[in-house]
């Protein structure tokens, strides 16, 4: 090998891993679940696993814009008990409240995400704490709402967005609506995100907020819009999930890792900067495979959890080795 | 080096033998035999009124904790945090308003926590105004040296979970988890072919009432000859519930569901519906959610209970221990009935929230439904 040829050798090295690594991850599990269970691969089998994790697949893209604007969102878990046990109180049974229910849980959602915005941008509270102390704000709330115990039932219609399969198609046999949402709302994060100048800002605070300041960003507000993106993709995943398993008051419990580990799988820089809603989606996709694969493998309990937390370190570690490689 | 892997290994196998010894054992032949039993034993006392009946005979003279009311009855509650609790809380409280000689009811929320319990009966007994203890406890060993030092000064009632003294007037429960799984599981066995496949769904491990009622399950099916396909813990989460059902609905037929609790039933019936699946045969709980999804989709199905109307005889005892009156002692074993497809009908209502637990022993009451948040 001569001199010359080395720096091309090299550079072809540096080409390869420019498809983020969430992707060969989430195909692998597939593949790996394709093997343990055919079934898998016919359309009931992936639809039911795409409905199922739609709602931590929007919750993940919303979270993304806080994390690429360098802060956390700890609040979202709590955001969607908050509707699942206010949705079920409000609409009482009546399928008429469905759309103002929904207008409401949105409202609140919004509010949320600006109080959060607030306090992180002008009390200089971090976002870690900020938002916690939303989360325990908001199950308490919620526990006052409903007393500990669900007071009501979700009506058809409100749960049609988490649960209905429009059936009989050509091909594809039945297509969730969850997947209809998930796409639109996907593609609505992602166009947001890489394709306007409020994406550009958020990335700008997250790598260095002086610097963005000097250029001329509105930080605060930016920030602030984050914040409520992420309360506002809460309140989606919320309704999708009271559709999909109905009321229960610890529903939202957990979700706000999952969906900090989904978009950090994704590739997403803890402090900011740096960030893909696409594999963002793909990350939360990765963690719903990782649940299924176990479930088909049928090992005890314990193991499961030990395999779980393995896969997920060796995910990340995979997903990170991306940024080595380019530099970026 | 092959030395020092043998010595870790060796020590390895002791320590997890020595815990394995420790382990309390959840799988006891002669309980099982004996819930088995009481199961289908006649309750003495009044009839219709379950919570007033014993199925276990042996009184206790309580002469001597006789005294003149009002009564002051100290509650010392594990939790209110979850909807069996929520439930079994109010029925205690509505039991309260029935007796006009107890002046006050002094409740302290543990909130789950086994420090603040044991912190809970101290303060109880310093402040000297009860005339009598009532405890439910959080876990049975940790809590089995406060209830002791409280029974060295005034009489201590214990129901739901145990305590290891048999130092309390007596200890108030039903027949017990061993029987919640011989209930469902004698079901399942009745109602389907030799060999059929049958889903055990659990919410967690290492809860003792919830292992009992997985291991008297289990020994009933295997006995019957039934294939278990699996035994999945759900950690009481609707969607994830949903998800492991759906899963194995891909990899083969359900012919029976077993679950040692039933808040999440009806998301399990979900995912038959939305699969296009005729529902199999169903063991659940006496939610009334579950009820009213059984109802309306004539399921072949059954729910065995735990029942909250234990929280009314708690106050019962005590009323009746400071008046002087015998009680069923050391143990006031409660009737545990299943609801099944002939009383189903008398146990469904709509106008109760979806957890309600329709084996409250309430219907009766004074506040019925609005105080249990019905409408």
């Amino acid at each position: 090998m001569t001199e010359q040829t080395l720096p091309q050798a090299d550079r072809r090295k540096r080409q390869l891993p420019q498809i983020n690594p969430v992707y060969f991850v989430l195909a692998a599990l597939i593949i790996a679940i394709i093997v343990m269970n055919p079934a898998f691969a016919e359309p009931i089998g992936y639809m039911n696993f795409l409905k199922r994790a739609a709602p931590l697949a929007i919750l993940a893209a919303g979270q993304l814009y806080v994390i690429v604007s360098g802060g956390f969102d700890l609040s979202v878990g709590s955001v969607i008990t908050l509707v699942v046990v206010g949705s079920s109180i409000l609409s009482n049974n009546d399928p008429n409240s469905t759309w103002w229910v929904i207008a409401t849980m949105f409202a609140i959602g919004a509010g949320v995400g600006l109080i959060n915005g607030l306090v992180v941008c002008y009390l200089k509270v971090p976002s870690l704490i900020a938002t916690l102390g939303m989360m325990i704000t908001l199950n308490g709330v919620a526990f006052m709402w409903s007393g500990g115990s669900p007071r009501g039932y979700l009506t058809d219609q409100f749960r049609f967005f988490g649960r209905f399969n429009i059936p009989d198609l050509p091909l594809i046999r039945i297509l969730p609506v969850a997947l209809i949402v998930l796409i639109v709302l996907g593609f609505a994060l992602y166009w947001l995100m890489h394709r306007t100048n409020l994406g550009r800002m958020i990335h700008a605070i997250g790598d260095n907020p002086r610097a963005a300041n000097l250029a001329g960003v509105p930080v605060n507000r930016v920030r602030i819009l984050a914040f409520m993106i992420s309360s506002l993709s809460a309140v989606a995943a919320g309704i999708m999930l009271g559709g999909f398993a109905g009321v229960s008051t610890d529903v939202g419990t957990g979700y706000e890792l999952q969906a900090i580990t989904a978009a950090v799988l994704g590739g997403a820089q803890l402090l900011g900067g740096r960030g893909s809603v696409p594999a963002a989606i793909a990350g939360a996709l990765t963690l719903n495979a990782i649940f299924t694969l176990l479930n088909f493998l049928g090992l005890p309990q314990p193991i499961r959890q030990v395999v779980q937390g393995l896969i997920l370190i060796a995910a990340v570690a995979v997903a990170m080795q991306r940024r080595k490689h380019t530099g970026r | 080096m092959k030395k020092i892997l043998a010595l870790a290994l060796a020590a390895g196998l002791a320590l997890t033998g020595a815990a394995f010894a420790q382990a309390p054992n959840f799988d006891d032949p002669a309980e099982f035999a004996r819930q088995k039993t009481l199961l289908t034993a006649t309750p003495m006392g009044p009839a219709d009124m379950p919570w007033e009946q014993y199925l276990v005979d042996g009184m206790k003279d309580t002469a001597s904790f006789k005294k003149d009311g009002p009564y002051t009855v100290c509650f010392s509650n594990a939790g209110v945090n979850n909807p069996w609790r929520v439930v079994g809380f109010t029925d205690l409280q509505q039991e309260v308003a029935l007796h006009p000689e107890i002046g006050e009811l002094i409740h302290v929320d543990a909130e789950g926590s086994d420090d603040k319990q044991i912190a809970d009966i101290d303060d109880l007994l310093a402040g000297g105004k009860c005339s009598i203890l009532i405890v439910s406890p959080n876990t049975t060993a940790a809590l089995t040296p406060a209830v002791e030092k409280a029974c060295a000064v005034l009489p201590v009632i214990v129901f739901d979970r145990g305590v290891n003294t048999d130092c309390p007037v007596t200890f108030v429960h039903p027949v017990g988890g061993y029987g919640f799984g011989i209930q469902g599981a004698e079901f399942i066995a009745a109602n389907v072919k030799k060999g059929a496949n049958v889903l055990m769904l659990r919410i967690l491990p290492g809860v003792d009432v919830l292992e009992t009622r997985y291991s008297g399950g289990k020994h009933v099916l295997e006995d019957a000859g039934l294939n278990i396909v699996g035994a999945e813990f759900t950690d009481g989460d609707n969607a994830k519930t949903k998800s492991i059902v759906e899963d194995y609905l891909q990899r083969g037929t359900i012919d029976a569901v077993w679950m040692d609790a039933g808040a999440t039933a009806v998301a399990a019936i979900e995912a038959f519906q939305d699969g296009g699946y005729p529902i199999p045969v169903f063991v659940g709980e006496d939610q009334q959610d579950y009820l009213q999804t059984w109802q309306a989709n004539g399921m072949t199905a059954i729910a065995p209970t735990y029942p909250t109307y234990q929280w009314r005889t708690a106050i019962i005892a005590a009323v009746k221990t400071l008046k002087g009156e015998a009680v069923p002692s050391p143990e006031w074993i409660l009737p545990q009935p299943a609801i099944t497809m002939d009383t189903l009908d008398k146990f469904v209502n709509p106008k109760m929230p979806p957890l309600h637990y329709a084996m409250c022993g309430c219907e009766a009451m004074a506040n019925y439904p609005t105080a249990w948040g019905g409408q």
